[in-house]
C-alpha cells in the first residue's frame, strides 16, 4: 500500500499516491499540463520545458512531468508568467523546426501543431535555423526526418530502453544534437529491426512510417491489376481510434470499406493464423513426441522478433518455428491456392497488408521465400495509421458502413485466429490445436488465462497428455533477453529445459501495441484493444484453428497436411544470422 | 645542517617565466656546495605572492624571499640555508589579506611525497575520525563549521552528507567533482595538483559520515597532472594502508578510482557527471530524485567539489567550530579564487568569505595594469555576472554576490577596465554557454542560440530596438524552463550587463557605437589628412581595396569597403588612422 500524499493543485485540494507526478495528479483537477516529451507511455526525459508548473510563492519553476506530488505542495499549473514562458518555449521550438506542417505526414496529427494553435501563435520572433540533414529512408518501413525532430528523446527512450535495439541515439551536442544510428551511419546498416516504436511515439513527423498509400492506390487505378487484401487481427482493434471510437470491434465496417475502395476481394489474416496454428502446432508435436528438433519451440510470427533474433540471438535459429508469418502465408495462398480455385492469373493479383506494424513493410522482402508463389508473395504492407488516412482521403464515412463479410476461402476464422493480435494469444491459439494434437481430445475449456495481460514475461504450466508444458511468453523485445539466458544456461550445463514453448512478440502488448498502430498508446489502451480481440474470440462460435471447417478444406483440397511437401515449400522459410551493424 | 626544502616560482608579469632556469642555477650551486643531498628544490605553480619576480620560499622556518636576483642566490644558500640567518633586504611580508586553508599546502609541500604530506598533520583528521567519531559527530562537526558546497551552488555539505547518511543502502559512493571548467578556473587542478592527498582525505572522511565504501574521481582528462598526482597519491595512501580493508585497524574500509572526464562543461552538473561516470551520454537528469537519494547506479551518491573536500580534513582537525568562527553569517570559511584580468598580480588567491572586492582587487590583485580605471568585476564564470564598480565595498559571499545579480560559482573573478565592452563579454559567456550545451532540453538549446544570434546582431551593428526586449523574454524562458544549472543560469552575464551597463546595449544599437573599441563592427576608420605623411604603407596592407590613393594626393578610406580589420591602424606610424 502506498503513502498518500495531501495537496494543492490551484487552490484544490487532492490527494494521491506517492511516486504520482504533478503532471499526472493535475488530471485530478481537470488540468492537462502541455507537454511535447513526456508520453503516458514512457519515462519522463524532462526535456521540451513546457510543463513547468510552480510552487505557490515561489519564483522557480517545476517540472511538472518528472517532479512528485509531495506533501503539503501548492502547486499553480499556469499564470501570466507561467503561459508566457510556454509560449517562448514553443516560439523557440519552432524557430528550429520548418515551417511545413500542410505537406507534413503529421498534419492534424501532431502534437507540436497542436500546441501551437492552442497557444496562438502568430509569429516567429525568432530566426528560422535549420539544419540541412538528410531522409533516412533505407530501412523500407520507417523514415526519420531529423529536420523535423525536437529531440524530445521518445524514439530514443522506447528504441534503447524498452525494445533494448540501440538503434537510435543522441549525436552531437548543443543546437547540432540530432537522432540517428550510432556512427552517423543509414538506420538500415544498424541494429534497427524495424519494430516502428519510434514512430508510433513521435509527437511530430520526424520519424514516421513509410507512406505505402499512393502504391495501393496505383494498383487499384490499374485495370490489369486484381487488388485482393487482408487486414491483421490487431487492426480492427484500433484502427477505430483514428475516427475517435475506442475499444471498438471494427472487423465488419472494415470489410465493408476494402470493398468499397475497390478491392476484389477481402481476405482477413486470422484466416492464415489458424493456418499458422496448424503448422506450429504440428512442429511442436514433432519436437516434444518425436524429438526431431529441440524444444523449446519458439514463436516466428512477429517479424521484427525474427529481425531481432537472427541479429542478436541468432544461436536460437534451431529453436525457430520455421512458419511463415500468418499474412505472408495469406499472401501465398492467395497467389496459389485461391488463384488456382478462381482461376486467375496469380501474376495479376496485388496483395495488400493492413497491418498494426512496420517490420511487416520490410518482411515482404526480406528473403526468397517471401516469393513462394512464384511472385512476390505481399505486393503492398500499409499500416493502421495509412489505412486510417486512406480512407479519409476516399471521404469515405467509416463509422457508418453496415457489416458486411470476408470473402470466402480465406476470410473465415477461428477464435483462435484472432487473439494473435495480443501478447499469449499465438500461444493459446496454438495450445488450443496443440493439446488436440498430442492427444487426440479436444479441450474443455479452450482459454488459458495465465497466458494473458501485460505482465514482460509470463511463465506458465499446463499440463499435455500428463505432461507438464512449460511456457514463457515476453513481449517488448527488452523482456527477451532473461527468458533466453535462462534458455542458453540450462542448454550450456546439460539441465533441464526451463521451458517447451516460447512466444515472443516484439511490440509491447503484442500487435495491438505495434509500431503502425494509432498514436499515443498507453497499456490501458492496449488493454483495451486485446479485449476486443478476447471478445471476438469468446463471440466465435468455432474457437480452435483446427475446427475452422476452411482451414479443413485447405488442407484436403491443397496442402495435404501439416508439414507435408507442399506445407513445407509454401508456408515456411530459413532464417540467417544477421550482422548487427552492416559495414 | 637539516634537511632543507627550496620552493621557487617566477612571478614576474609581463616577462617570460623563468623558473626553469633558475631552477637549474640554484642546483648547480647547490652541487657546488655539495647540498644537493641534504636540499630539495621544488618548482610550484603557486607560491602566494604575484609580481614579485622570483619568489623563494625556504622550509621549515617559512622565510619567503622576493625579487631575488642571480646575484643573491649564492648568499641566499650559504647565509639562509646553511646558516639559518634571514635576508632581510629580500624577505617578504607576508599577504595578509589571504587566509590559506583550501591551499594550505599547495606550494608548501612536494605534492607527490606522502611524507611531506604526513608531516603537514595528514591523515591525522582521518584518523580522529574513524577511531574517535560516529558518523553523526563528523556531520555535527561540518554542521558546526557551515561549511558549503564550493561548485557554485552553495548547498550546505552537512545536508548533503545527511541526507545520503539516512538513505539505507549496501552501496554508497561518494564522488569527487573534478570537471572544472570555467574558462580561465583553475582552482580544482590547483589543489589536486599541489595537494592530492587532502582531497582523499577529505573524501575518506566524507565517505565515513556516509557509510559509502567505494569514491571516484572524476577529473577532466585535460588535467593529465592533476589525473597523475591523484593517481600516485592513491596508490601511496594504498601502499600505507589508509585505503582498502579495515583502514587503520578499523571497520572502515573504502577503495577509489579515477573516472576521466572528456572536458564537457556540463559533466561537472551532478546528474550529468554520474551519467558520464556510468559510461552513458553526459546530459542532466530530472531531479528528484536526488543523487544523495538516488545516484550512481541507483545507489545514494554524494558529490563533492574538490575545494569542498580539501576543506574537510581542518575542519575536522580543528573543530567546525572554528572554522564556523571564519567568514560572514551564511557563508563561512574561505573561497579560492582565479583572479584576472586588468590587474597587476593574477593568480589564485584565498580569501576568508565577506573580504571585500576592493581588497581583493587593490591589495591583493595589486590594483589595476594600466592607468585605466576600473569598470566592472565579473565573478560566477559563465553562469555569473559583472558587479559595477560601485559596489566595490561590497563584501564577497554567498548571498551579496546573489543579490547584486552575480555568483560565487566557482570562484572565476575578473577584473574589467574602460577598454573592455560589457556587451562583448556577456557574447563571450553566452557562446560559451551555447557551445557546452548538451542539447538535451530546448529552452537552453535553442534559447541560448537565439540570444547569441541577437547579440552578435547588437555587436555587429544590426541590433534593433526589439531586440532587448526579446532577449529579456528567452532569458526568463531559459531561467524557468531549463532542466539544469547550466540553462538556468547562461543568461545571468546578460542579464547582468543589462542590469548595469543598459547605456553600453543602447549605445551599440542605437548609435552603432562600442565605446570600449571592442566590437569590431562597429568601429570606423578614417585617415586624418593632417597627420598623414603619405607613406603609403597603410594601402599596401589593405587586402580589401578599400584604401585608395597615391603619394602624390594621399590616401582616402572607402568605410562601404572597408572590413574594420584594423590592419590599417595598426601598420601607420604616424597615428594618422583615426578608430573610433
Amino acid at each position: 500500500m502506498k503513502k498518500i500524499v495531501k495537496a494543492k493543485i490551484n487552490g484544490i485540494l487532492i490527494r494521491a499516491e506517492e511516486g504520482t507526478t504533478i503532471l499526472e495528479a493535475a488530471k485530478k483537477v481537470q488540468v492537462k499540463i502541455p507537454t511535447l516529451c513526456k508520453h503516458p507511455d514512457l519515462k519522463p526525459s524532462a526535456s521540451c520545458g513546457l510543463c513547468i508548473v510552480r510552487i505557490k510563492g515561489s519564483n522557480k519553476m517545476l517540472r511538472a512531468c518528472c517532479t512528485p506530488l509531495d506533501e503539503g505542495m501548492d502547486i499553480i499549473t499556469h499564470d501570466p508568467e507561467i503561459v508566457d514562458i510556454r509560449r517562448t518555449v514553443l516560439e523557440l521550438i519552432l524557430s528550429n523546426h520548418p515551417n511545413d506542417c500542410l505537406k507534413c505526414d503529421r498534419n492534424n496529427d501532431c502534437e507540436l501543431q497542436k500546441l501551437v494553435a492552442d497557444f496562438g501563435i502568430r509569429q516567429s520572433p525568432f530566426t528560422q535555423v535549420l539544419r540541412d540533414l538528410p531522409i533516412d529512408n533505407s530501412t523500407k518501413a520507417v523514415e526519420l526526418e531529423p529536420q523535423k525532430c525536437i529531440l524530445c528523446g521518445r524514439c530514443v527512450d522506447v528504441c534503447q530502453n524498452g525494445q533494448d535495439v540501440w538503434a537510435l541515439s543522441f549525436l552531437e551536442r548543443g543546437m547540432q544534437t540530432r537522432i540517428s544510428p550510432a556512427g552517423d551511419i543509414l538506420l538500415a546498416d544498424s541494429p534497427c529491426v524495424r519494430c516502428g516504436q519510434c514512430s508510433a511515439h513521435c509527437p511530430t513527423g520526424a520519424i514516421v512510417e513509410q507512406d505505402d498509400i499512393g502504391k495501393v492506390w496505383e494498383a487499384l487505378l490499374d485495370p490489369e491489376k486484381y487488388c485482393v487484401v487482408q487486414i491483421a487481427p490487431a487492426v480492427r482493434a484500433s484502427i477505430g481510434e483514428a475516427f475517435g471510437l475506442t475499444g471498438k470491434n471494427m472487423t465488419k465496417q472494415l470489410y465493408a470499406l476494402l470493398r468499397r475502395l475497390g478491392f476484389k476481394a477481402v481476405f482477413d489474416t486470422n484466416f492464415a493464423a489458424d493456418v499458422t496454428i496448424m503448422e506450429e502446432a504440428s512442429e511442436f508435436e514433432e519436437r516434444l513426441i518425436k524429438g526431431t528438433k529441440p524444444l523449446p519451440l519458439i514463436t516466428s510470427c512477429c517479424p521484427a522478433w525474427v529481425d531481432f533474433m537472427e541479429k542478436f540471438h541468432s544461436d536460437m535459429i534451431e529453436h525457430f518455428s520455421s512458419c511463415k508469418s500468418p499474412h505472408e502465408i495469406l499472401g501465398v495462398l492467395s497467389k496459389t491456392y485461391y488463384a488456382q480455385k478462381n482461376s486467375i492469373d496469380p501474376a495479376k493479383i496485388t496483395m495488400v497488408s493492413i497491418m498494426p506494424c512496420t517490420a511487416k513493410k520490410y518482411e515482404i522482402t526480406r528473403s526468397n521465400e517471401m516469393s513462394a508463389s512464384g511472385f512476390q508473395d505481399i505486393d503492398i504492407v500499409l499500416s493502421t495509421r495509412e489505412l486510417a488516412r486512406m480512407i479519409k482521403q476516399a471521404g469515405i464515412d467509416f463509422l457508418s458502413l453496415p457489416d458486411e463479410e470476408a470473402d470466402s476461402m480465406l476470410g473465415e476464422y477461428a477464435g483462435a485466429g484472432v487473439i494473435f493480435g495480443a501478447t499469449g494469444g499465438v500461444m493459446e491459439a496454438a495450445l488450443r490445436t496443440a493439446y488436440y494434437f498430442v492427444t487426440g481430445t479436444e479441450l474443455g475449456k479452450v482459454e488459458f488465462e495465465s497466458v494473458r495481460g501485460l505482465k514482460g514475461v509470463k511463465e506458465t504450466e499446463i499440463e499435455v497428455a500428463g505432461k507438464k508444458i512449460r511456457i514463457a511468453i515476453a513481449h517488448g523485445l527488452e523482456n527477451v533477453e532473461q527468458v533466453l539466458t535462462k534458455v542458453r544456461e540450462a542448454k550450456n550445463n546439460n539441465q533441464e529445459l526451463p521451458y517447451h514453448f516460447i512466444e515472443v512478440m516484439a511490440c509491447p502488448g503484442g500487435c495491438v501495441g505495434g509500431g503502425g498502430q494509432p498514436y499515443m498508446v498507453t497499456d490501458e489502451l492496449r488493454l483495451k484493444r486485446a479485449k476486443v480481440l478476447y471478445q471476438d474470440d469468446t463471440n466465435k462460435q468455432i474457437r480452435c484453428s483446427h475446427q475452422n471447417p476452411y482451414v479443413k478444406r485447405l488442407y484436403t483440397e491443397f496442402l495435404e497436411k501439416p508439414l507435408g511437401p507442399k506445407s513445407e515449400k509454401l508456408l515456411h522459410t530459413k532464417y540467417n544470422s544477421r550482422p548487427i551493424y552492416k559495414r | 645542517m637539516d634537511k632543507k626544502i627550496v620552493l621557487l616560482k617566477d612571478t614576474s608579469i609581463g616577462a617570460a617565466d623563468k623558473t626553469k632556469e633558475y631552477y637549474s642555477l640554484i642546483l648547480n650551486l647547490l652541487r657546488d656546495q655539495n647540498l644537493q643531498d641534504s636540499v630539495q628544490v621544488v618548482r610550484v605553480a603557486d607560491i602566494g605572492f604575484y609580481d614579485q619576480g622570483l619568489v623563494l620560499k625556504i622550509l621549515p622556518g617559512q622565510v619567503t624571499y622576493g625579487r631575488v636576483q642571480e646575484s643573491d642566490l649564492l648568499p641566499v644558500i650559504t647565509e639562509t640555508i646553511q646558516g639559518n640567518k634571514v635576508l632581510d633586504r629580500l624577505a617578504l611580508e607576508p599577504n595578509e589579506k589571504q587566509l590559506r586553508i583550501v591551499l594550505r599546502n599547495c606550494g608548501q609541500i612536494d605534492p607527490e611525497n606522502f611524507d611531506d604530506y604526513i608531516a603537514a598533520d595528514g591523515y591525522a583528521a582521518l584518523k580522529k575520525v574513524i577511531t574517535e567519531y560516529k558518523p553523526e559527530q563528523v556531520i555535527e562537526q561540518l554542521k558546526a563549521s557551515g561549511l558549503r558546497g564550493r561548485g557554485g551552488a552553495g548547498y550546505p555539505t552537512w545536508m548533503k552528507w545527511n541526507f545520503a547518511r539516512q538513505v539505507k543502502a549496501e552501496q554508497k559512493y561518494i564522488v569527487c567533482n573534478g570537471d572544472e571548467g570555467d574558462p580561465g578556473a583553475y582552482m580544482d587542478r590547483s589543489v589536486l595538483e599541489g595537494d592530492p592527498h587532502s582531497v582523499i582525505e577529505g573524501m575518506m572522511i566524507g565517505a565515513y559520515a556516509i557509510g559509502a565504501s567505494q569514491g571516484y574521481f572524476y577529473i577532466r582528462a585535460e588535467y593529465p597532472l592533476a589525473v597523475e598526482r591523484i593517481q600516485k597519491a592513491i596508490a601511496q595512501a594504498y601502499e600505507y594502508g589508509l585505503l582498502g580493508k579495515n583502514i587503520l585497524g578499523t571497520d572502515f574500509s573504502f577503495d577509489v578510482e579515477i573516472r576521466l572526464g572528456a572536458g564537457a562543461f556540463v559533466c561537472g552538473e551532478e546528474t550529468a557527471l554520474l551519467a558520464s561516470i556510468e559510461g552513458k551520454r553526459g546530459t542532466p537528469q530530472p531531479r528528484p530524485p536526488y543523487p544523495s537519494i538516488k545516484g550512481l547506479w541507483g545507489k545514494p551518491t554524494v558529490i563533492n567539489n574538490v575545494e569542498t573536500l580539501a576543506n574537510i580534513p581542518v575542519i575536522l582537525l580543528k573543530g567546525g567550530a572554528w572554522f564556523g568562527k571564519i567568514g560572514t553569517e551564511k557563508s563561512k570559511g574561505t573561497k579560492v579564487f582565479a583572479l584576472t584580468g586588468k590587474i597587476k598580480n593574477s593568480g589564485l588567491i584565498e580569501v576568508p568569505m565577506g573580504t571585500t572586492i576592493r581588497d581583493i582587487v587593490y591589495h591583493i590583485g595589486g590594483g589595476m595594469l594600466a592607468s585605466k580605471g576600473i569598470k566592472a568585476v565579473q565573478t560566477g564564470g559563465p553562469s555569473g555576472g559583472v558587479i559595477p564598480k560601485e559596489f566595490l565595498d561590497e563584501p564577497v559571499d554567498y548571498e551579496n554576490l546573489q543579490k547584486l545579480g552575480s555568483i560565487m560559482g566557482s570562484g572565476g573573478m575578473i577584473v574589467m577596465d574602460e577598454d573592455d565592452c560589457l556587451v562583448d563579454i556577456a557574447k563571450f559567456y553566452l557562446k560559451f554557454c551555447v557551445e557546452e550545451s548538451c542539447g538535451k532540453c530546448a529552452p537552453c538549446r535553442i534559447g541560448g542560440f537565439q540570444m547569441l544570434s541577437l547579440l552578435e546582431n547588437i555587436t555587429s551593428g544590426k541590433g534593433t530596438a526589439s531586440d532587448l526586449a526579446k532577449m529579456r523574454r528567452i532569458a526568463l524562458a531559459m531561467q524557468k524552463a531549463s532542466l539544469c544549472g547550466l540553462g538556468q543560469t547562461a543568461s545571468n552575464p546578460v542579464l547582468s550587463t543589462l542590469k548595469y551597463f543598459a547605456a553600453e546595449y543602447k549605445s551599440h544599437i542605437e548609435d552603432k557605437k562600442c565605446v570600449a573599441g571592442k566590437c569590431r563592427y562597429l568601429l570606423n576608420y578614417q585617415i586624418i589628412p593632417e597627420k598623414c605623411k603619405k607613406c603609403g604603407l597603410c594601402l599596401t596592407n589593405c587586402v580589401f581595396g578599400a584604401i585608395t590613393g597615391n603619394r602624390e594626393q594621399g590616401y582616402i578610406l572607402d568605410p562601404a569597403k572597408c572590413t574594420k580589420c584594423g590592419r590599417c591602424y595598426e601598420v601607420c606610424k604616424f597615428k594618422a588612422i583615426n578608430k573610433g
